[in-house]
C-alpha cells in the first residue's frame, strides 16, 4: 500500500478525532507507519472540525496533506467545505444526510451512518465508530483485528459493549452497500 | 546573649553587612533569628529566600540554605523549594518595593494557596538599593527621588493585602518593637499555612533625608510613638490614623495547607494505584 | 500485533519521556499549544509521588521550577512564545545560579499573541539570546514524536550533567501530531543524576566546578548549608564584586557549555560526496526539507540534507565540513530568517547561501521546497 491520506470531517462533538486516532493506532498495530493530526482553537469549535490520519507502510515525511484519498464528511457543511480536496479517482464517503455534491471525478458512498449509530445503536456518541468502521471494509486500510483492539483501548471501558456494537453495524453497513 | 545569637546563626566571615548606619533592617533580622532560636529547629532544614533590594541580602548573612533570587519572584522560588521539599521550614525576607510592587502577584497568589512559607516584610516605604525612589507604601504626599512634588500614589497596607488574599496569620510590629516583632514571627513560623508579618523599619538615608524625618534615632523615636495596637487604633480619627501605625496580629486562622492537600492527593492516586 | 509502540501526541511524549527522565516537579502556566504538556503532568506526576503546581504567571512557573531544583528534584515548565517571553528573566537566573531545570517552548506563530494555534519557529534567537547579559544556552530541537520523547530525557540529562538549563525548542506540529513511539526502545534510555559532593560539609564549596567546569550544587535541606545568588560569586556562592571572578566565573559558564562536541547534535543524509545542493532544516520544518529532497534525489538531482538537532551551541564543525563539499546551501525553516544567520556566520564563502521561510503560521510545503531547489539549481547552472 503506498501513502494513504484520509480526512474525516463533520461537526464538533461528533467524536471524529478520536475516529482519527483510533484509525490511526489500528494502522500502527498492523505495524504501518502513520500520522495523525487535527484541527485545533476557534476551527474545532462548531463548524466544520477535522482529523487527519497519513498510513503508509514506508516512513512519513511531511505529516499533512492537502489532497486525499477518501474523505469522511457526516455534515453538508464539512463536506462543501473539503469536497475539492479529494483527488481525482478518490472516495468520499458521506452520511445520506448530505444531498449536495458537485464533483463527478470522485467515487461517491452515500451511507446512513447517523441514523444508523442513533437508531440501530443506540446512541449518536458512536456515529464515530460506526463511520470508520464502514469506511475501512470498503477502504481496507487495516485489519479488523486491530481496529477493534484500538478501539478498545481509546473508548471508556464502561462503553466498550456500545462500541463493539457500533463496530458491527459499520460493517454491515458497508457490506450491505457493496452488495 | 547578643553575640551567642550571631555566633549560632549568622555567618560572621559575611559581616558586616551592607546596611546603612541607623537602618532598620539588622534589628528585624535579629529578630526573625530570635524567633528562630526559640524554636530550636536545625539550621540544615530551614531554608530562607529573598528577592533584590536591601532588606533581600540579609539570607546571605544567615548560616542556613539561602537563596537571593530575582527582584519580586522570591515566593515563586520558594513555592518551588516548599512544595518539593515539604519538611523543609522555608522564611521569605523581603522589602515593600520587593513583595508589593513586582511581587505584588506572586504574594497574593501564595497567600491564597495558603502553602507554608512564612513571609517577613521588611517595610521602609522607599527603594533604598537604588537610591530613594517611592514604593507601594509610600505616604501620600512623602517624597522621594521619583516624587520630588510628593507622591499621589495612594499606598498599600500590606497586611490588609495578605489577609485579603487569603493568609492564615497576619501581623504587625515595628524593628522599635523588637521583642513583640520577634513573638509574631515566631507564631509565624508555627502557623501551618501562609504567615506574613510587617515588620515597619526605618530608612534614614533616603527616606528620612527625603522627609525631614530627623536623626535615625528620631525616626526610632517615631516608631515608639506612633506604633498604636490595634485595640487603639480604631477609636483614632481617620486623619490620625494616617499619622500612626497600626501594630498587632490581624488574622490567626486555620485553613487547609497546600502541600499537605497535596501530599493527600498523592495518597489518593496511590492507593488507587495499588489497588488495580 | 505491533505491541512495542504506542500512538502518541508530540506534547504527550514530552510528558513520558521528562517521566522517565525522572521528572519530579513541573510548574507551568496554561497556554496553547503547549497546555497537553501541563494536564498531562498534573494528571501523572501524583502517581509518581512527583509534584505539579499551576503557578499565577510564566515568571512564577519559571522560578518555582528552578527552586524545585534547588531542593533536589527534577523539574521542568512548558509554554509558547509569550509565556517563553517572561520565562527569561528567571531563565537567565538558572544558568548564571547553575540550576539544572528544562524548559519546553512549544513555538507558535508571533510576534506577540499572533496566531496561537498555529505553527512557527520564530523563537530560535530568543533561545539563544532571550535574556540580559552573556552566557552559553543548551537548546534541542525535535522533528518528530518520537525523538520528542528521546529528546526531553536528552535535555534532562544535559541539564543534570552541567548543571544548566536546557530549552527543547518543539513546534505547534511537532507538539499536536500523533505517530508511532517505540516504546521499549525509548525506555532503555539512561537517565543522568546530577552529581554529589561525598566529603564532609565543612569542606563543601558548593560553586567549585570538577575538571568539567561544572559544580556540584547539593540539594538544600541535606547538611550543606551554602548561598544561591544571581550576582557574581565566588566558589563559596557569595557574590563578589571583584571584576577578576566576574572574567573567571563567565569564561567557565561559557567554556563548560562551549567546548563539549558531546551537546553538538546533527543528522545528514547523503554528504559523504560533494552535492550541488545542501538542504539545511530543522525541526518540524525538516519533515518538508526531507520529502522534497528524496523526490529530487530520485529525480536524479545531487541534493545532501542536514538536520540541526542541538540548535545552540551549534554544530559548527560538522555544518562547515558539510558546507564545503556542497556547491550551494538551502536553509529552510519556518520564520523570516533566523537560523539562516547562524548558517551564515558559520560558513561565511565556502558556499552561496540560500533561503526559503516562512513565519507566518504555515508548516512550509515540500512542493515549495522542491520547487526552491529546482531555482537554486537553475540559477546555479546558468552562473
Amino acid at each position: 500500500m503506498t501513502e494513504q491520506e484520509i480526512r474525516l470531517s463533520g461537526t464538533g462533538g461528533q467524536g471524529l478525532i478520536l475516529g482519527g486516532i483510533i484509525l490511526a493506532e489500528a494502522a500502527m498495530l498492523d505495524g504501518k507507519e502513520v500520522t495523525q493530526s487535527q484541527s485545533y482553537g476557534p476551527e474545532a469549535r462548531g463548524g466544520a472540525s477535522k482529523a487527519e490520519v497519513i498510513i503508509s507502510d514506508e516512513e512519513i515525511d511531511f505529516p499533512k496533506f492537502h489532497k486525499c484519498d477518501c474523505l469522511l464528511s457526516l455534515s453538508q457543511t464539512a463536506c462543501d467545505k473539503y469536497l475539492h480536496s479529494i483527488k481525482t479517482n478518490g472516495i468520499l464517503i458521506v452520511d445520506d444526510t448530505v444531498k449536495e455534491i458537485d464533483r463527478s471525478d470522485i467515487h461517491i458512498v452515500r451511507l446512513p451512518l447517523l441514523n444508523t449509530a442513533k437508531e440501530q445503536v443506540g446512541k449518536s456518541i458512536v456515529a464515530n465508530i460506526v463511520s470508520i468502521t464502514a469506511m475501512n471494509a470498503i477502504c481496507h486500510y487495516v485489519s479488523d483485528e486491530a481496529l477493534k483492539q484500538a478501539i478498545q483501548n481509546r473508548v471508556p471501558k464502561e462503553a466498550l459493549a456500545l462500541n463493539q456494537a457500533a463496530f458491527d453495524a459499520g460493517k454491515e453497513l458497508a457490506l450491505k452497500f457493496a452488495g | 546573649m547578643s553575640s551567642e545569637l550571631i555566633t549560632k546563626y549568622f555567618r560572621e566571615e559575611r559581616l558586616p553587612h551592607i546596611w546603612c548606619p541607623g537602618c532598620g533592617h539588622g534589628i528585624a533580622t535579629r529578630a526573625v533569628m530570635e524567633a528562630v532560636d526559640r524554636l530550636g529547629w536545625e539550621k540544615d532544614d530551614v531554608c530562607i529566600v529573598s528577592g533584590i533590594g536591601c532588606s533581600s541580602r540579609a539570607p546571605g548573612y544567615l548560616d542556613f540554605n539561602t537563596l537571593h533570587t530575582t527582584h519580586g519572584r522570591a515566593l515563586a522560588f520558594a513555592t518551588g523549594i516548599k512544595l518539593a521539599k515539604p519538611h523543609l521550614h522555608v522564611i521569605v525576607l523581603t522589602g515593600d518595593g520587593d513583595t508589593s510592587a513586582i511581587g505584588g502577584n506572586h504574594l497574593i497568589h501564595a497567600a491564597r494557596r495558603n502553602i507554608d512559607i512564612t513571609t517577613v516584610v521588611y517595610n521602609n516605604y522607599i527603594y533604598g538599593m537604588t537610591g530613594g525612589q517611592y514604593s507601594p507604601t509610600t505616604p501620600f504626599h512623602d517624597k522621594g527621588t521619583t516624587a520630588p512634588y510628593g507622591n499621589i500614589d495612594q499606598p498599600f497596607d500590606i497586611c490588609s493585602l495578605a489577609q485579603a488574599a487569603g493568609a492564615t496569620y497576619v501581623a504587625r510590629s515595628t524593628v522599635f518593637h523588637a521583642k513583640q516583632l520577634s513573638q509574631f514571627v515566631e507564631k509565624a513560623l508555627q502557623k501551618k499555612g501562609f504567615s506574613l508579618v510587617e515588620a515597619i523599619s526605618s530608612c534614614p538615608t533616603y527616606y528620612g533625608r527625603k522627609n525631614k524625618k530627623g536623626s535615625a534615632v528620631d525616626m526610632m523615636n517615631f516608631l515608639k510613638f506612633r506604633a498604636v495596637p490595634s485595640s487603639r487604633f480604631a477609636a483614632l480619627s481617620e486623619k490620625e490614623k494616617l499619622e500612626h501605625v497600626e501594630t498587632g496580629e490581624f488574622i490567626n486562622r486555620t485553613a487547609p495547607e497546600y502541600t499537605e492537600s497535596y501530599q493527600k492527593i498523592i495518597d489518593l492516586v496511590q492507593e488507587r494505584k495499588e489497588s488495580k | 500485533m505491533e505491541t512495542e509502540s504506542k500512538l502518541m501526541q508530540g506534547n504527550e511524549a514530552c510528558v513520558m519521556g521528562a517521566l522517565h527522565a525522572g521528572m519530579r516537579f513541573f510548574a507551568g502556566y496554561p497556554i496553547t499549544p503547549s497546555t497537553e504538556i501541563a494536564e498531562l503532568s498534573s494528571l501523572l506526576l501524583p502517581k509518581h509521588g512527583g509534584k505539579f503546581i499551576q503557578m499565577e504567571d510564566e515568571i512564577a512557573s519559571m522560578a518555582a521550577a528552578i527552586g524545585a531544583s534547588i531542593a533536589g528534584v527534577k523539574s521542568m515548565t512548558a509554554t509558547s512564545g509569550p509565556g517563553f517571553s517572561l520565562k527569561q528573566e528567571n531563565l537567565g537566573y538558572a544558568a548564571m545560579a547553575e540550576i539544572p531545570c528544562v524548559i519546553v517552548n512549544v513555538q507558535r506563530c508571533g510576534p506577540s499573541t499572533g496566531l496561537p494555534t498555529s505553527p512557527a519557529q520564530g523563537d530560535i534567537m530568543q533561545a539563544r539570546w532571550g535574556t540580559h547579559g552573556d552566557h552559553p544556552m543548551i537548546v534541542l530541537t525535535p522533528s518528530s514524536v518520537s525523538e520528542t520523547f528521546s529528546l526531553t530525557v536528552h535535555a534532562f540529562n544535559l541539564a543534570e550533567q552541567f548543571m544548566t538549563p536546557v530549552i527543547l525548542l518543539m513546534d505547534e506540529v511537532v507538539g499536536h501530531m500523533r505517530e508511532k513511539v517505540n516504546m521499549t526502545k525509548l525506555q532503555s534510555m539512561p537517565p543522568y543524576n546530577r552529581r554529589r559532593f561525598d566529603g564532609n560539609p565543612d569542606e563543601y564549596y558548593a560553586y567549585r566546578p570538577d575538571q568539567s567546569l561544572t559544580p556540584a550544587l547539593m540539594p538544600f535541606g541535606e547538611g550543606y548549608r551554602y548561598h544561591i545568588t544571581g550576582l557574581y560569586h565566588d566558589e563559596t556562592g557569595f557574590p563578589t564584586n571583584s571584576t577578576e571572578n566576574a572574567r573567571n566565573q563567565l569564561t567557565r559558564l561559557h567554556q563548560k557549555i562551549e567546548d563539549q562536541d558531546v551537546l553538538c547534535l546533527y543528522e545528514e543524509v547523503n554528504v559523504d560526496e560533494e552535492v550541488d545542493l545542501l538542504i539545511l532544516s530543522y525541526g518540524s520544518t525538516y519533515r518538508s526539507a526531507r520529502k522534497a529532497a528524496r523526490l529530487a534525489r530520485k529525480e536524479g538531482k545531487n541534493i545532501g540534507e542536514f538536520r540541526v538537532i542541538s540548535l545552540w551551541p551549534s554544530p559548527e564543525e560538522a555544518i562547515l565540513k558539510a558546507a564545503k563539499r556542497a556547491k550551494a546551501i538551502l536553509v529552510v525553516e519556518m520564520n523570516e530568517g533566523q537560523y539562516v544567520q547562524e548558517i551564515e556566520r558559520i560558513v561565511k564563502n565556502e558556499a552561496p547561501i540560500h533561503f526559503l521561510g516562512n513565519g507566518a503560521g504555515e508548516l512550509i510545503d515540500p512542493e515549495d521546497v522542491y520547487q526552491k531547489i529546482e531555482e537554486v539549481l537553475t540559477c546555479q547552472a546558468n552562473s
